[in-house]
């Protein structure tokens, strides 16, 4: 019974600014290989192979950028709220890092799916935006992300925006599956006309392969670039001890 | 068993003397607490002059005019939620106190509400008349503001808890907390509106009803948290 409860020891390692340092240096090349090859791939076997929509023509080619932005700006927002939570419950410092990083990145892709989303709507529903429930539901994503990053910028003291940060996004995650539900009822009700993101049509492989080599490709990217930005931030904040200057020194 | 039994009493006592404090304190400054009824009632008399006086457009929009009024004016007074006893050093010495600092926020909060959201409520049937609300929506008007005030008072804490230790909150305030509103606003209104067109409205209070209950339990914790960061700044 009074036998603590310990996580495995990488968890711990991950807890040392130096070590993960090193360990996302390792892994970045292959992250980096990862979403050149795949966004490539599925770019070009999206944009000129697939097949032109039978409805929608060329304008449906969007998608490709449209909603592998749209998913990672919701598991950013997943991935900040856990970064904090842990950066909260066992003090780590590169938790928090992560999470300040997350947030700029999944504003960003929130912004690039809601703008590729106007650009798609205008010639399919010839309107750049629709109170649809989707469309509402990523544009109040838009803002928690800006909330939690203008937090972040407000507050001085690093430890104390982070952890401020942290409980703001933790309050988010509890809110987003009512927010979501909430604006899916309401756009029921006061919906009149039938303009609603129309359930896809079962897509073929051509169409759908493609849309899965984006998706995990902007998976790796984010990876990147998360990790370049929490690097940087690793050597910001570290910026006084010995490894990192002896870093700086050498390069 | 006698030593719980105290500790219980005490609890609750605590509560009651958190409130009184709080209530006796907006009462010396009565003319603070008057701000958000007249800001509430002005945003309300703004829609008519900039959008369109006629009765029939005022009566479809009355509903969600007088939501959005009510959330602007809860917004406004919630930075001086802690901003006082953050400035004259009480809110430390509730943060030192060995009583739970989740229930003395959540005192705070519930005293936060009698001075802001419940004139607000009693004040919504004059705005609702202004603004030719049907009769048939004023009584869910009047009770979907009385569920649904409370958990804004519940969410701005929050927000007004990470803020208090900043120098600009005011602003802050609304871009952390005004997201987080917006369940609130739709079914609110979406109860005034389906009340207005005779349709049950039970579903949409319950909902409200158990958002509050929700941010009851949660918020107050979110509360004494953000408390402890701002303050240990």
């Amino acid at each position: 019974m009074a036998k603590s409860w310990k996580m495995p020891t990488w968890f711990y390692r991950l807890g040392s600014p130096r070590w993960s340092f090193e360990i996302m240096g390792k892994l970045l090349p292959w992250f980096a290989i990862g979403a050149v090859v795949l966004m490539v791939w599925g770019a070009i076997w999206g944009l000129a192979f697939a097949p032109a929509d039978y409805q929608q023509g060329n304008s449906f080619r969007i998608i490709y950028i449209h909603v592998p932005a749209a998913i990672l700006a919701q598991s950013c927002y997943l991935l900040m709220a856990v970064a904090g939570a842990i950066s909260l419950i066992w003090k780590m410092k590169v938790a928090d890092m992560v999470a300040k990083s997350c947030a700029p990145i999944g504003a960003t892709l929130a912004l690039l799916a809601l703008a590729t989303g106007a650009i798609w709507g205008k010639p399919t529903w010839g309107t750049w935006w629709v109170w649809d429930a989707r469309l509402t539901s990523m544009l109040i994503l838009l803002f928690l992300y800006i909330g939690v990053y203008t937090l972040h910028s407000a507050i001085e003291n690093e430890i104390t925006a982070g952890k401020a940060g942290a409980v703001l996004s933790l309050v988010g995650v509890v809110n987003i599956p009512i927010i979501k539900y909430s604006v899916e009822w309401w756009n029921t009700l006061h919906q009149t006309s039938t303009f609603t993101m129309t359930e896809r049509p079962a897509m073929p492989p051509e169409m759908y392969l493609p849309l899965l080599l984006m998706v995990i490709g902007f998976y790796c990217f984010f990876a990147v670039v998360l990790m370049l930005r929490t690097r940087a931030e690793i050597l910001e904040r570290e910026k006084r001890s010995g490894w990192v200057r002896e870093l700086v020194e050498a390069s | 068993m006698a030593n719980g039994n105290e500790r219980e009493m005490s609890l609750s006592r605590v509560f009651w003397i958190t409130l009184r404090r709080d209530l006796m304190l907006a009462y010396r400054r009565r003319n603070d607490l008057v701000s958000p009824l007249m800001f509430f009632l002005m945003v309300a008399t703004l829609f008519p002059l900039g959008v369109s006086p006629d009765p029939q457009f005022l009566s479809e929009v009355a509903a969600g005019v007088v939501w959005v009024a009510a959330l602007l004016a809860t917004l406004l007074s919630m930075d001086s939620l802690f901003r006082s006893d953050f400035d004259d050093g009480s809110l430390e010495q509730m943060l030192l106190s060995p009583q739970p600092l989740s229930l003395l926020v959540f005192a705070k909060i519930c005293a936060h509400w009698m001075i802001s959201g419940l004139p607000l409520t009693l004040m919504a049937p004059l705005l609702g008349l202004m603004l030719f609300l049907p009769q048939e929506g004023m009584s869910t008007l009047v009770l979907s503001l009385l569920l649904g005030t409370p958990t804004l008072s519940l969410i701005g804490a929050i927000g007004a808890g990470l803020t208090v230790g900043l120098r600009k909150g005011g602003v802050l305030i609304s871009l952390l907390v005004l997201p987080l509103y917006i369940p609130v606003l739709i079914f609110g209104t979406g109860a005034v509106q389906a009340a207005s067109t005779g349709l049950p409205v039970g579903g949409y209070l319950a909902i409200l009803g158990a958002i509050l209950a929700l941010g009851m339990v949660l918020a107050p914790l979110a509360v004494a948290a953000g408390l402890r960061i701002s303050v240990s700044d």
